[in-house]
């Protein structure tokens, strides 16, 4: 199904088109219903609306869960051979889907069998195209030579993808061309895709004749683009961002992004010579955090990448980095949690606890990611903040932005400086003492990689002195203390505004949205949406969680008659942030914690219904399945 | 510069152990081991966990990076891994690395990383008063049990073989000389190395004392004392795995010499094989410059300070247009 969605979103970028896709998928191998929710424009787009105008089924649990999300107009495309499939005899529904379903079925009186359904749907107008999978896998076997059509059912995703771009008259040179691209590496492959493909235009062109009016039309531009995920832009900021060490255990939704690296391992540099990052799969997450600090103090610039429970596991050490001042990255795939939660699916429920994990008070900086372009420059310059200010940089993402995909104009990353902060070399060093903890005015203490002739040092666990030897005399520990902590007085001091927070809209206006992570796309397009018909109003998207800048937070959310909180959580938890430091508490939330990220829509419903005063005080969505 | 065994003293801290605790001879033979080996303090970095064993790098002049229990060797692991060019050498308590660090213990050993590790085993955790650790056998009960231990004993020597570490060893704290030799040794093995340092703890454990490993309490006619302590290379035991067909017999061999104890305990080599790739040779098989550029030795940018990564290929994968 990925490789079905990649495929289409590819052809759609060849003709020049926009695409948003959202991949959705539950936490077992095979069997269970996944979906890939695209959105496909002329102009970019940002987030997915809840409207779907062609539904592509593989099979008829797919049918069930999203026809009511096709428009009057819209099209599904089935299986035949799924029509007379009794709809509650599908046995991968939970019972508390089943009991929804009858519900369904009763009061609107749908018959027993999808065919009933998909009747239904036509009553709204909605056209339906059943495609005989099998019998054009028996005719591309045939042609091919294959007598076992079990060899080629995977083919099914390319006969899909020919007779949606047949229905919507694409160009199908173009789809051809993204078959091609993506079974590049297998040959024959994709010989036999571009076979498939076809086959499935012309079944679709020659079959359904009248009625669907949807069009993808290919748009002339002259700008490389790219079509990425969070998590490849992540690894790819990474890389630039100088990461040479990336530790990682296994789990969803972070390990793509260690995968993607250790693919690409070695680098080719504008310099000549290159560079590779050592990708480490450790025996768990306690390894992954402490041998990524361990490589830190080797002077590597060092992260390593997980999600909530793996973090649960990291946090000892992190207090040792943040008590030994270790300029390490965490990069943090929110998912659905508490425990195991929802694995793979959506939510921005670990604000708070990153930060606050870790026994004891130490400095860290935690930066949040809005969108993809974000999560490439966030990676990068995690490193240079990590390094500067000595500490632990949490760069925090959550599911949705790391496993979304979207265009974009092909990054412009030449600027990007590397900055080490205030590292010392052997030269620097010699006829010197050193001390790696020496009291500086603003807390920076200058740092020496582990090796370094003439700088021998020592870095414990315990309080310790300049030196680094253990120590716990009182008036030095107060003064290590207030050391470690001053550094995030200048952190507020250097960090450039626009990566502490950022403004949308209209900021005058009474009424302001706040918000952090991967609701920023759906803000954005309901603002537009709301701005056209005459609404005002203004967006805050907080980047630099902590340390926060309070006084502009103050500034900007002063004074307002609505501050609405957007969050994918129960608590709010960023409103919560906000009150604490500023006083000021939302007027508003909209709030939703069901394992999917909002949408366009119901971000504009709820945000026109605050500002319409016809909304409650927390606004809780619910649209996907 | 030909440093002394006095070079790698640090005048100005404490050594804070109790009167006799086996740590003092392990400090000594670390030290002499670095000095004879012809290394400079800024070297070596010494690695250690929590105990009274964590604070052994503080009082050796060398790097040091004393971390969290039980978490030696990911630390270690993560500095060798960003600067090879490291003399890296963990150490940890018996608690520390076979108890709550057990799991690191197991997976070093199957990456083999060119480094050693030398853990204190005095069968009690001494810095919270004389809990049992791993390495204390059932059914003895050290002075400040309420009750005899409930838990069979962990056969380091036995797991670390099976782990896969490449070279196995053990020695005594107070032989000094043995303890210099074998840590010069397993610094110079091409591989992991691990050495399981016998070490009386005078205040905790009184049941393998001093007096009992240098046998006190069997006598021969002419009142000398019959040490337990026997070393393995004095008895033609080879340890090395010269071919790969050699080494199934040789892992049996070390496991076997490990049942060992009591009134016949071994130090000295148990297994030694170089044949086995490194963690580093097969990060070369991938990264064929990764010795002479390793990450902490990378430049990541040019003069300018702009970095110097070229993303096109990245990028080629991603591209739609």
């Amino acid at each position: 199904m990925d490789t079905a969605a990649n495929i289409f979103g590819k052809a759609c970028g060849y003709g020049g088109l926009y695409v948003f896709g959202r991949r959705e998928y539950h936490s077992n191998i095979k069997g269970l219903h996944s979906y890939f929710h695209l959105r496909i424009s002329s102009k970019e787009v940002l987030a997915n609306i809840n409207d779907v105008d062609l539904l592509a089924a593989f099979d008829a649990e797919t049918v069930v869960r999203h026809i009511n999300e096709v428009v009057p107009e819209g099209g599904v495309i089935v299986d035949s051979k799924d029509t007379n499939t009794k709809v509650l005899d599908v046995p991968t529904f939970p019972p508390e889907f089943v009991e929804v379903t009858k519900k369904f079925m009763q009061e609107n009186n749908v018959g027993e069998t999808l065919n009933d359904w998909l009747n239904h749907a036509k009553q709204r107008n909605v056209h339906v195209f059943p495609v005989p999978y099998i019998d054009l896998l028996n005719q591309i076997g045939e042609k091919l030579g294959i007598a076992q059509i079990s060899k080629i059912t995977r083919m099914i995703n390319v006969l899909t993808i020919g007779v949606s771009f047949a229905l919507l008259k694409y160009d199908r040179s173009l789809a051809e061309k993204a078959v091609r691209d993506t079974f590049a590496a297998k040959g024959k492959i994709a010989d036999m895709n571009v076979l498939a493909l076809n086959m499935a235009y012309d079944y679709a062109e020659q079959n359904f004749k009248d009625g669907f009016k949807h069009r993808l039309t290919k748009v002339d531009v002259n700008e490389e683009r790219l079509f990425l995920t969070g998590n490849q832009a992540v690894a790819m900021g990474k890389v630039l961002g100088g990461c040479r060490v990336q530790t990682y255990y296994p789990i969803t939704p972070a390990a793509d992004e260690s995968e993607y690296l250790e693919a690409h391992q070695i680098m080719k540099t504008s310099s000549g010579e290159d560079e590779a990052i050592v990708v480490i799969q450790t025996e768990d997450e306690i390894a992954a955090i402490n041998s990524a600090s361990g490589a830190a103090l080797a002077g590597a610039r060092a992260a390593t990448a997980t999600s909530g429970p793996g973090f649960s596991l990291m946090v000892e050490g992190l207090s040792w980095a943040g008590n030994d001042e270790v300029p390490v990255v965490i990069t943090y795939y929110q998912r659905g949690a508490p425990a195991t939660g929802l694995p793979t699916r959506h939510a921005q429920g670990d604000l708070r606890f990153v930060m606050h994990a870790g026994h004891g008070e130490f400095p860290r900086i935690i930066l949040a990611s809005g969108d993809i372009q974000e999560c490439f420059y966030d990676a990068a310059k995690a490193f240079n903040l990590a390094e500067k200010y000595q500490m632990p940089v949490i760069h925090l993402m959550d599911k949705a932005v790391a496993n979304c995909s979207q265009t974009y104009k092909v990054f412009d990353y030449g600027k990007f400086k590397i900055d080490r902060g205030d590292l010392l070399t052997e030269k620097d060093l010699e006829g010197k003492e050193y001390r790696r903890f020496r009291f500086t005015e603003t807390g920076v203490s200058p740092r020496v990689p582990l090796g370094t002739k003439n700088g021998v040092h020592w870095y414990t666990g315990d309080e310790h002195n300049e030196t680094g030897h253990i120590s716990e005399e009182p008036f030095n520990r107060r003064k290590m203390v207030e050391k470690r902590m001053r550094k995030l007085e200048l952190v507020k001091k250097e960090v450039p505004e626009e990566d502490k927070l950022k403004f949308y809209g209209d900021t005058s206006s009474e009424n302001i949205v706040v918000s952090w992570g991967s609701p920023k796309g759906a803000i954005l397009e309901s603002l537009d949406m709301l701005k056209q018909e005459g609404f005002s109003i203004g967006f805050m998207q907080v980047r630099l969680i902590h340390p926060l800048s309070t006084e502009q937070v103050k500034k900007a959310l002063e004074g307002k008659k609505r501050v609405i909180d957007v969050e994918n959580n129960f608590l709010g938890q960023l409103g919560g942030v906000i009150k604490e430091a500023t006083g000021i508490a939302p007027s508003h939330h909209v709030l939703k914690y069901t394992g999917r990220p909002m949408t366009t829509t119901e971000v504009y419903d709820a945000l026109k219904a605050i500002l319409t005063d016809k909304a409650s005080k927390r606004e809780v969505l619910m649209f996907g399945s | 510069m030909v440093l002394k065994h006095s070079d790698f003293r640090v005048p100005d801290v404490y050594a804070d152990w109790c009167p006799g605790c086996g740590d003092f001879g392990i400090m000594n033979g670390l030290q002499m081991a670095f000095a004879e080996l012809g290394l400079e303090p800024h070297q070596i970095v010494m690695v250690s966990g929590i105990g009274c064993s964590g604070k052994e790098p503080h009082n050796v002049k060398a790097y040091g990076v004393h971390t969290l229990h039980g978490r030696t060797l990911p630390f270690a692991m993560g500095i060798k891994v960003a600067n090879p060019a490291l003399e890296v050498v963990a150490i940890g308590g018996d608690g520390d690395g076979l108890g709550i660090g057990a799991g690191h213990f197991v997976n070093a050993g199957r990456r083999n990383l060119d480094m050693t590790y030398i853990i204190h085993n005095n069968g009690v955790y001494g810095l919270t008063k004389g809990q049992a650790s791993p390495t204390l056998r059932l059914g003895l009960q050290t002075k400040a049990l309420p009750k005899p231990n409930i838990n069979e004993a962990v056969n380091s020597i036995q797991l670390a073989v099976v782990s896969g570490f490449t070279f196995v060893a053990r020695s005594y704290a107070y032989d000094v000389r043995h303890l210099r030799d074998t840590i010069k040794q397993a610094i110079q093995h091409k591989g992991l190395a691990f050495i399981d340092c016998l070490q009386p703890c005078p205040s905790y454990n009184n049941i393998t004392t001093k007096a009992w490993y240098s046998g006190e309490d069997r006598k021969d006619d002419n009142g000398k004392p019959q040490s337990r302590l026997y070393k393995l290379e004095e008895t033609g035991f080879d340890p090395v795995v010269h071919d790969w067909k050699e080494d199934f017999n040789k892992k049996v061999a070390a496991m076997d010499k490990a049942r060992e104890w009591g009134d016949r305990i071994p130090i000295g080599v148990f297994y030694k094989n170089e044949l086995e790739p490194t963690f580093e040779k097969r990060l070369v098989d991938r990264i064929p410059f990764y010795m002479d550029r390793p990450p902490a030795k990378q430049k990541l940018c040019g003069e300018n300070g702009l970095s110097h990564v070229d993303l096109t290929e990245f990028m080629e994968d991603l591209k739609t247009t």
